[in-house]
């Protein structure tokens, strides 16, 4: 269903990109910093949210391109998967490893937290959209 | 300056207390998811004059969150309200 207002759908338009760009810059910087996996999927689940308020659930499962049930899915495996290389190298379970790639460090807990970002970002849609398409279904 | 910030903080309150009066009593659906919101930004403010107060810049991006979240809850209750919910008046 549109609502059709016209504030809202300019506000999203300028709010929706905004918003998932803050929550990149949230999960980024999240292992020194306030920030992280969960805060940063529950902004850019807002974005998501928010878009699927104007333009109606079937534009946002477009726009993601992929069900949000298989974000969950992908953000679980990834979780899993940031704990083996500790294995692999000798040591305890989930311990951090940092490797250097052209100057970036990357690290297992990035790969964990950008896990539960897709998690957070998968479940909370599921629901959002869901609760739509329940409601215009009985409407 | 502390003078300033003890009494932002005295007048957020005060209005906060008003705020939860409204979100009582009602009387009609609308008038509290005003109250709700205008709850919720209040509770920004008070965030902001905190990361004045501890010149902790982080606060400020906790503030940012709090007030994203709210605008789409807000977003939610007049989709909700027009929609035509239940009315508990």
């Amino acid at each position: 269903m549109k609502t059709g207002t016209l504030i809202l759908t300019v506000a999203a338009q300028m709010l929706v990109p905004l918003q998932i760009l803050f929550s990149l810059f949230l999960l980024l910087r999240g292992h020194d910093e306030p920030g992280g996996g969960f805060i940063a999927g529950l902004v850019v689940a807002g974005a998501f949210a928010l878009h699927q308020f104007v333009n109606g659930p079937e534009a946002t499962r477009r726009l993601l391109r992929v069900d949000p049930r298989d974000c969950i899915g992908i953000g679980l495996l990834l979780g899993v998967g940031s704990a083996f290389p500790a294995w692999w190298q000798g040591e305890a379970f989930l311990t951090a490893q940092w490797w250097d790639v052209l100057g970036f460090k990357l690290s297992t807990p990035l790969i964990f937290d950008i896990g539960v970002y897709l998690v957070v970002l998968g479940s909370v849609l599921t629901a959002v959209i869901t609760l739509t398409e329940v409601d215009k279904d009985e409407a | 300056m502390q003078i300033l910030i003890h009494l932002s903080f005295a007048i957020l309150a005060i209005s906060m207390v008003l705020c939860f009066v409204r979100l009582v009593i009602g009387p009609s659906l609308p008038d509290r998811v005003v109250a709700l919101e205008l709850l919720s930004m209040i509770i920004v403010g008070i965030i902001g004059i905190h990361a004045l107060q501890s010149d902790e810049t982080s606060f400020l991006d906790v503030a940012i969150v709090v007030a994203l979240m709210s605008f789409l809850a807000t977003v939610g209750f007049a989709r909700f309200l027009e929609r035509g919910g239940r009315r508990d008046d």
